[in-house]
């Protein structure tokens, strides 16, 4: 083993590239690589935090959805009891109403009758007036026998 | 071992074994060892410098990251052993992990290839040309990474504990009584220089053996080639383990430095 100024020269590269390696190298690449690490962390929590946020959304979401559903049931529980009693009134009414033009049509039908009966009896004097003058072959004095014709039109 | 017939097989070694070298004495300097060395961490600087340049913490190329992946395990790596807050460690253990792992890696390359590039490029005799790639098959580079490492113990166990604390440590341990205080200094001081010299002959050893086994196999004739596939293939397993454990020693020391007793 021969020790000579090599070793010198070796010590002394070996302080430069060191010297050089502490200032112009290892600080640029180490900075990278911690910076890329904290890059990654947060992306790493901000993605935990989505899934936990979209946990809670969907928990939210689901008991919403139970509680619309449950709205939406008394909704129709509701309109159902409403049409119900609409359904009622309105056959109410309408019974009503039918009864009433029942009752109007009776008492127009009633008027009628007596009208027309009325008419027919008026006829049926007249008729009896000239049956009986033709089977008298005379005439009939309607002042005189007003007393008969009013007894007739009475009986018909 | 096709640089000539008329080398016997330790002399073949031995040239392959020595370093371009020029001067004498302590003087000298292995240029093959120091350019490769230089060289590779240029290359390692400007990789990871071109990536830093652009280093966006959006969505990263391929090439970033590849580069991630290396500073993210050697960050892992410092924040696992240590824990007090300094600006350097992390940046020299990867320079460290990175340059180590490059200068091992030049045991993959075959141990004739460079020698005959550079004959067919510039038509020097073989026996003339001496490169050894592998720079921490060289001691003056392992020792010269583990000396650096060294000081950095020093400084930091002087700034953290002070003068008085760190010799403290050094003479109070491990026996409690004031007259075998030398002897704990004999203890420690050893300990102390332990480090850096394990830390520099473990890495040099490794690469120096995977080195010379590689060049053993050329010397087998046509058998070589699976011999030397199933080396490289174990190579696979020393040249990034020897780098991480320069690595990993080095946190180790440098957060033994930092903890106050």
């Amino acid at each position: 083993m021969d020790i000579n100024m090599t070793l010198v020269g070796q010590l002394i590269a070996f302080v430069v590239f060191v010297i050089f390696c502490m200032k112009y190298v290892w600080p640029p690449i180490i900075g990278a690589i911690e910076e890329r690490q904290a890059i990654i962390a947060d992306g790493l929590a901000a993605s935990d935090r989505a899934a936990k946020d979209l946990e809670l959304a969907q928990e939210k979401a689901t008991s919403q959805l139970k509680e619309a559903k449950i709205q939406a049931a008394s909704i129709v529980d509701a309109a159902k009891k409403h049409e119900a009693k609409i359904v009622e009134e309105t056959a109410g009414k309408a019974q009503a109403e039918k009864e009433r033009i029942l009752a109007t049509g009776h008492a127009e039908i009633e008027t009628e009758r007596n009208r027309a009966r009325e008419e027919l009896r008026k006829e049926v004097a007249i008729l009896a007036v000239a049956g009986a003058e033709k089977i008298l072959e005379r005439s009939i004095d309607g002042a005189a026998h007003s007393d008969i014709l009013d007894k007739l039109v009475a009986e018909l | 071992m096709s640089s000539g017939a008329e080398l016997t097989s330790q002399e073949y070694i031995t040239h392959h074994l020595a370093n371009l070298k020029v001067g004498d004495g302590f003087m000298a300097v292995h240029l093959d060892s120091l350019g490769w060395s230089v060289f590779l961490g240029l290359v390692f600087l400007t990789i990871f410098r071109s990536v830093a340049k652009k280093a966006t913490p959006g969505v990263p190329g391929k090439l970033q990251c590849a580069v991630e992946m290396v500073v993210g395990f050697v960050d892992d790596s410092v924040k696992s052993t240590f824990h007090g807050k300094n600006e350097l460690i992390a940046p020299l253990s990867l320079t460290i992990f990175v340059w180590v792992l490059l200068m091992n890696s030049m045991d993959w390359v075959p141990v004739d290839l460079l020698p005959h590039l550079i004959h067919w490029a510039t038509g020097m005799p073989l026996a003339d040309i001496y490169m050894k790639p592998v720079p921490t098959a060289d001691p003056n580079i392992t020792f010269g990474l583990a000396l650096g490492v060294f000081i950095l113990i020093i400084f930091y166990s002087i700034k953290v504990k002070g003068v008085g604390g760190f010799m403290k440590e050094l003479t109070t341990q491990p026996f409690g009584h004031w007259s075998l205080y030398p002897v704990n200094f004999i203890l420690e001081t050893v300990t102390m220089l332990a480090r850096p010299l394990s830390l520099a002959l473990r890495l040099f050893g490794n690469l120096y053996a995977g080195e010379l086994i590689f060049l053993l196999i050329a010397t087998i004739g046509l058998f070589q080639l699976p011999v030397h596939f199933l080396w490289a293939a174990f190579h696979l397993l020393v040249i990034p383990l020897q780098a991480f454990i320069f690595m990993m020693l080095t946190i180790v020391y440098l957060s033994l430095a930092h903890e106050d007793h």
